[in-house]
């Protein structure tokens, strides 16, 4: 460009700097380092990616979309992305964004359960949530198959993610159990109760229980589980012994377990594996009822205070229990009948000299004997077991001078011959008091008898009562005698009589 | 308006960027430095047009993750609660906080996206020797320039808060991903403006008009 040159003279002319030029701008290294950026961004959010969940809550209470998370041991393991209610308007579904972690353990009976502030018994947990809000609770399932639908529990199944085994125990009633009623072995909290139904038949309780390691390896086939509620007096001989598992067993119930000692330990028990739960633990280890007997008891009177499960003793001691009572009528005699069908363990009560005699079964030998105790007058009655509550219980017993029966063994049960009557021991002692009493009033009439003997006419003694009382009259008159005469001669007593004197 | 001005480029000057001085290039050179400022002098800056593209296709990539990823995430006790900008804006748009939205809304989405777009238009238009709106075009450029540096605004305040709230056990804020993409997008689009020549429109215009007169002579 020569002609600026003249055109503008009087511009100065700049100072030329020799400068390298490259083809390549290395602008465009940004955009390419920006999009790199980008991408590894993308990519590792869609690497993070987890699996998403569907689960189902009964309600949506404390329960928050993008907020609410999904908890595993303390670690986030998912949020919550949405909260629908369901088709059916009765339950909410939320949907979760689970870590790519969560992968392995979304399977089918992996469990989530809300957590929040619970109080079951003396058991508080979830205190926590009352500061940082509700969170979703896992609990990791051991199955194989993958499961991206779950619904959601009511109540956590069990504090933490403990090792250990769960049973089942079956019993009739609940007592004072609950979820979370602990267990104890050998007075350590061992466990606890982690759920319960009723059976399909609704003849007993299912309850589900879980025994933490290294308790579990205590609980084998053999082993006997009881309800520990409360506290267990006893008075003997020995003084009062109070026994309990412990002051929260006092307050909300418990369960206890031990396994009887024997010489050959059983392995430990498989998970799941059903026991019955006994009501203490007395009757834990009772001997299970071995070849039971069942008899067949009529009553042709009152029933009243007897009770099914109520004892059958013999001679005091519980040898069977009471398992059924159901009045009928006989409709050819219009008469009331109470059959009460009882139920004997043979093995409470030892039999001496038993040796069946040759090609003869133990059942033949057991029914000539309870033939011969028939015969020879054993008879069921009703008795008084106490007479405050007026509880009847059944004896057993050999009552001489019984009217005579026989059993039928053609019969399913067989029916025992009962004796009414004297039913209670009220009455029993009432009679021998009655006949005291007769004895009593017996003897006073021989004394009186007696008494009247000793004063009849004529006796001995009556006649030496004559001479005693007419030998009293002449005392009686020699004294009014000398009376009178000292009457007259007061100085006869210092003188003596004077007139004979003279 | 003006487009048969003649420009410096065409009279064979340069303007110093610094004190405005003008100056004729030496003979044989393009480039030189200034006689009074001694400041670097070009008749116009260099790879302008392919340089403000390259920032500007930078600040659109980084302007998805900024808006995709959380600029901040809340720790407290019952967790950890990360919200991106738009999440920001939904969360304060509420009967009386709308305003407060809405500024949000402009400053930290519309502006940056507004920018980029305004930039790519006039690197598209100077680069098809558009001579159409020239002046439009110039104002947009100015309006760009003032209005970009607010952007940052947002950024400071996303800073300043994480600083301030860090009350260790029961909460705590920290910066999001997002917020290094939206301070990228800021800067960026800075760097578009700073690197773009408003003088390249004008250049087509006059050389239209006056290309033929410089041919002659």
């Amino acid at each position: 460009m020569p002609d600026n040159e003249k055109s503008f003279p009087q511009v100065p002319e700049a100072k030329t700097v020799a400068k390298k030029r490259t083809r390549f701008s290395l602008v465009w290294v940004i955009p390419i380092v920006a999009a790199a950026a980008g991408v590894w961004i993308a990519v590792t959010k869609i690497l993070n990616e987890g699996p998403t969940i569907t689960i189902v809550f009964s309600s949506a209470d404390g329960l928050e979309a993008n907020k609410t998370k999904v908890n595993y041991n303390g670690l986030d393991v998912g949020t919550l992305t949405s909260i629908r209610l369901a088709d059916d308007h009765q339950h909410v579904i939320a949907t979760a964004a689970m870590s790519p972690k969560a992968k392995d353990f979304l399977v089918k009976d992996t469990r989530f359960w809300v957590v929040k502030p619970r109080m079951s018994g003396l058991n508080v947990s979830g205190l926590g949530t009352l500061i940082s809000g509700y969170y979703i609770g896992v609990q990791l399932g051991q199955s194989k198959e993958s499961e991206r639908h779950f619904i959601a529990l009511d109540a956590p199944p069990f504090a933490g993610n403990v090792a250990g085994k769960f049973f089942m125990l079956k019993t009739p009633e609940l007592g004072s159990l609950g979820e979370g009623t602990p267990i104890f072995f050998r007075q350590l909290s061992a466990g606890q109760v982690v759920s319960y139904e009723l059976d399909k038949g609704g003849e007993f309780l299912n309850v589900k229980v879980f025994v933490r390691a290294p308790y579990d390896q205590y609980v084998s086939p053999d082993t006997r589980f009881w309800q520990a509620s409360g506290i267990d007096l006893t008075l003997s001989a020995n003084g009062l012994h109070v026994q309990t598992e412990s002051v929260m067993s006092i307050l909300a119930g418990g369960i206890a377990f031990e396994t009887p000692a024997t010489d050959s330990p059983l392995p430990p028990a498989a998970a799941d594996t059903t026991f019955t739960l006994f009501s203490d633990r007395t009757d834990a280890f009772a001997p299970p009822p071995h070849d039971p007997q069942t008899y067949l008891l009529v009553f042709k009177q009152s029933v009243r205070g007897l009770t099914v499960g109520a004892p059958v003793q013999l001679g005091g001691i519980t040898i069977g229990e009471v398992t059924q009572i159901s009045p009928q009528l006989d409709a050819q005699t219009m008469a009331f009948t109470v059959p009460v069908t009882i139920s004997v363990d043979p093995q409470r009560y030892g039999v001496k000299f038993m040796n069946a005699p040759e090609g003869e079964d133990m059942i033949t030998v057991r029914k000539k004997i309870m033939d011969s105790l028939v015969s020879r007058g054993l008879r069921a009655q009703l008795k008084t077991g106490s007479l405050i509550s007026g509880a009847l219980y059944v004896s057993v017993d050999v009552v001489p001078n019984a009217p005579p029966a026989s059993l039928d063994w053609s019969q399913d049960p067989v029916e025992l011959p009962t004796l009414s009557g004297k039913i209670d021991a009220l009455e029993d002692n009432v009679a021998s008091l009655l006949k005291n009493l007769n004895q009593t009033v017996t003897n006073a009439d021989m004394l009186l008898g007696n008494a009247n003997q000793l004063i009849e006419p004529n006796s001995v003694l009556d006649m030496e009562l004559s001479s005693l009382l007419l030998q009293g009259g002449d005392a009686a008159r020699s004294v009014r005698l000398l009376a009178d005469y000292l009457e007259r001669h007061p100085e006869a007593l210092i003188r003596g009589k004077t007139g004979e004197a003279k | 308006m003006s487009a048969m001005t003649p420009t410096a480029m065409q009279q064979g000057l340069q303007s110093c960027p610094a004190c405005g001085l003008l100056s004729r290039p030496a003979p044989g050179a393009h480039e030189g430095r200034c006689p009074r400022c001694d400041e670097e002098l070009v008749f116009r800056k260099p790879a302008s047009l392919e340089r403000t593209l390259a920032y500007l296709i930078a600040a659109a990539v980084c302007y998805i993750p900024a808006n995709v990823l959380p600029v901040l995430t809340t720790v407290t006790s019952g967790g950890s609660e990360s919200d991106t900008i738009l999440q920001g804006v939904v969360l304060l748009w509420s009967p009386t906080g709308w305003p407060l939205s809405l500024i949000v809304l402009f400053a930290s989405i519309m502006i940056p996206s507004a920018k980029i777009v305004a930039l790519l238009y006039l690197v598209f238009t100077v680069r098809s020797g558009s001579i159409k709106n020239n002046g439009q075009r110039v104002r947009l450029y100015r309006m760009v320039e003032i209005i970009g540096r607010w952007s940052m605004v947002d950024v400071f305040v996303d800073t300043f808060t994480v600083s301030l709230i860090q009350l260790q056990p029961l909460m705590s804020v920290e910066p999001g991903p997002g917020l290094f993409f939206f301070a990228a997008v800021v800067v960026l689009t800075m760097l578009a403006v700073e690197s773009f020549d408003p003088r390249l429109i004008w250049d087509s215009a006059s050389s239209k008009e006056i290309q033929p007169e410089v041919q002659h002579a």
